[in-house]
């Protein structure tokens, strides 16, 4: 049993701790609190060299305390407090560092409100008790064998076949029917390869739609996207060795994770709005008249500063982008304030839960649209790689991991 | 009999005081123990559900975070039933607290606001201010009958 040190602030009086534990309980973990003395509550300011009027918020301080210095006392660490405190969020960010920095203990950062629920938080526990169950797993730098990885988007579905740590075949659908856009990009990647379908070793899946999907092709392997995309962009972008970050910018939720050594260490999943998603992107071309693959071409012609645009809600975003073109606005301006808007709430909403260290790796289908790179670029002022085969990271990932169960 | 609402809400201290002194004292424990004695709610541990931080929308927006809503939808009625209230100010956790600075701040404005008598005082630090802060406190509550 995986146990997840709870370090939280309100969670109680939002009436969402049974949602939490049944999160937990559901991936096979529990919640346990670490023990404190009251002079580790009152000594949070020498530590951390603050301490706040809020109580619970210094309990989290001492708590982090206490796991820094017994690191066996949990296996994971989840980090919450209420949606909107200010003061929490500043506390939350400050206790995600110090974890991070002191101790190898995977760290969930999460900011709620009373309408969480156990499936909301899903995939993130699900993601943290791979990363403190199966590190060694995780720790795999080479692709053995051959294997198959399916990576089930909200928008796409990618399929890969890899031997020897090589792609040698590729699949990539509009994701329709779950189980028929798997199969179509898995067909694909074998006739790609040139492979046949029971020469596969293995198949490793992942996505929103991975438990559907892993049923019906019998995955050795069937894993949430972020432990699996992070795996695949470091792997990708040959960073497997020391710090790197991973910003992967989905159809339907963004995800930001820091990773060391290959294995994730805090990471944040979500997003405000559709805004913020590759959705407000298409929905961008489209209004351009522009193919999606155009849109990033168009966008590193323009610039943003003379479109004003906030996607943090896409309905706005899109009035927006509407009022702009029928004042006159220039198309390739329109597009880069698309793509500037959704990296900068990317920036604003997730970036900021996680330790950015150098190398950034941006992934996932949107990474190929050039503006949102650039606009990230800009907004971070360091160097973004987006590596070959950047949409196929959670398949890549899949099928690196998957290679690693055929030998147990 | 007046019933007395105690600022920090959860000291026990000041929750004695007022009983001692012939009035019911209004503390979160009790509030509390409520909610855990309701029959067939499964909200552990204080069996707080996401319905109650909506409650606390009568006391605070929906843009004030969920944690200090879902407090105050314990602090407020007993803040509402109040009819009179002792604030100690410059107290720290271990006299009692909600946990949430927002919530301490929203709870001493709503008492002060609501027109009844209260008595402000500094929390002691030495045995000569604890019986000045003892004696106060009994003048003010021997005042309410």
């Amino acid at each position: 049993m995986i146990r997840i040190a709870q370090l939280s602030c309100g969670a109680e009086y939002s009436g969402i701790q049974r949602e939490l534990e049944r999160a937990a309980e559901i991936v096979g973990a529990k919640m346990i609190s670490p023990e404190v003395s009251l002079e580790d509550v009152m000594d949070v300011e020498k530590r951390f060299g603050v301490s706040v009027p809020s109580g619970d918020l210094n309990l989290i301080m001492a708590r982090a305390t206490r796991l820094v210095e017994n690191p066996d006392l949990a296996d994971a660490v989840f980090v919450a407090t209420c949606f909107r405190c200010a003061e929490g969020a500043i506390i939350r960010g400050e206790v995600r560092r110090y974890i991070h920095e002191h101790s190898r203990l995977p760290v969930l950062s999460y900011s709620f409100t009373e309408r969480t629920t156990a499936e909301t938080l899903l995939t993130r526990m699900e993601a943290l008790v791979t990363t403190a169950r199966m590190r060694g797993l995780l720790a795999r730098e080479r692709q053995t064998g051959l294997t198959a990885g399916i990576d089930s988007g909200s928008t796409t579905t990618k399929a890969v076949i890899m031997r020897d740590n090589q792609i040698i075949g590729r699949g990539w659908v509009p994701t329709t029917e779950v189980i028929k856009s798997a199969e179509e990009a898995f067909q694909q990647a074998l006739q790609e390869s040139g492979v046949k379908r029971e020469e596969i070793q293995g198949i490793g899946v992942t996505g929103y739609g991975r438990f559907l999907v892993g049923k019906h092709f019998d995955a050795k392997l069937i894993q949430e996207e972020i432990t699996v995309n992070s795996k695949g962009a470091v792997f990708l972008a040959n960073a497997q060795k020391g710090p790197a970050t991973v910003i992967d910018i989905g159809g339907m939720d963004n995800k930001a994770i820091s990773v060391q050594d290959g294995v994730p260490g805090s990471f944040t999943m979500g997003g405000i709005c559709a805004g913020a998603s590759g959705r407000f992107l298409e929905l961008t071309a489209r209004r351009l008249g522009v193919n999606i693959t155009d849109l990033g071409k168009l966008a590193l012609r323009g610039s943003y500063k003379s479109v004003p645009m906030n996607s943090y809600c896409i309905v706005f975003g899109t009035q927006s982008l509407v009022n702009s073109l029928s004042k006159g606005a220039r198309p390739e301006d329109v597009a880069m304030a698309a793509c500037h808007s959704v990296a900068e709430q990317v920036f604003e909403q997730q970036l900021q839960e996680v330790e950015v260290k150098q190398p950034v790796i941006m992934v996932g289908g949107t990474s190929l649209i050039e503006g949102l790179p650039k606009a990230m670029e800009d907004l971070l002022g360091i160097e973004i790689i987006v590596p070959n085969h950047a949409q196929y990271i959670g398949a890549v990932g899949a099928a690196l991991l998957v290679s690693g169960m055929l030998e147990v | 009999m007046v019933k007395v609402i105690v600022y920090p809400p959860t000291s026990t201290i000041l929750a004695d005081l007022v009983d001692r002194m012939g009035h019911t004292p209004l503390v979160m424990a009790n509030e509390i123990r409520k909610k855990i004695d309701t029959p067939s709610l499964e909200s552990p541990p204080l069996n707080i559900t996401p319905e109650d931080p909506k409650k606390g929308l009568k006391y605070a927006a929906v843009d004030v975070p969920s944690g200090v809503r879902g407090r105050m939808s314990l602090i407020g009625p007993m803040i509402e039933e109040a009819e009179a209230a002792i604030i100690v100010e410059d107290n720290n956790c271990l006299v009692g607290c909600s946990g949430c600075a927002r919530t301490n701040e929203l709870t001493r404005l709503l008492i002060k606001i609501k027109g009844i008598p209260f008595i402000e005082l500094k929390y002691p630090r030495d045995d000569g201010e604890a019986r000045r802060f003892v004696h106060e406190i009994r003048m003010f509550l021997e005042g309410l009958k």
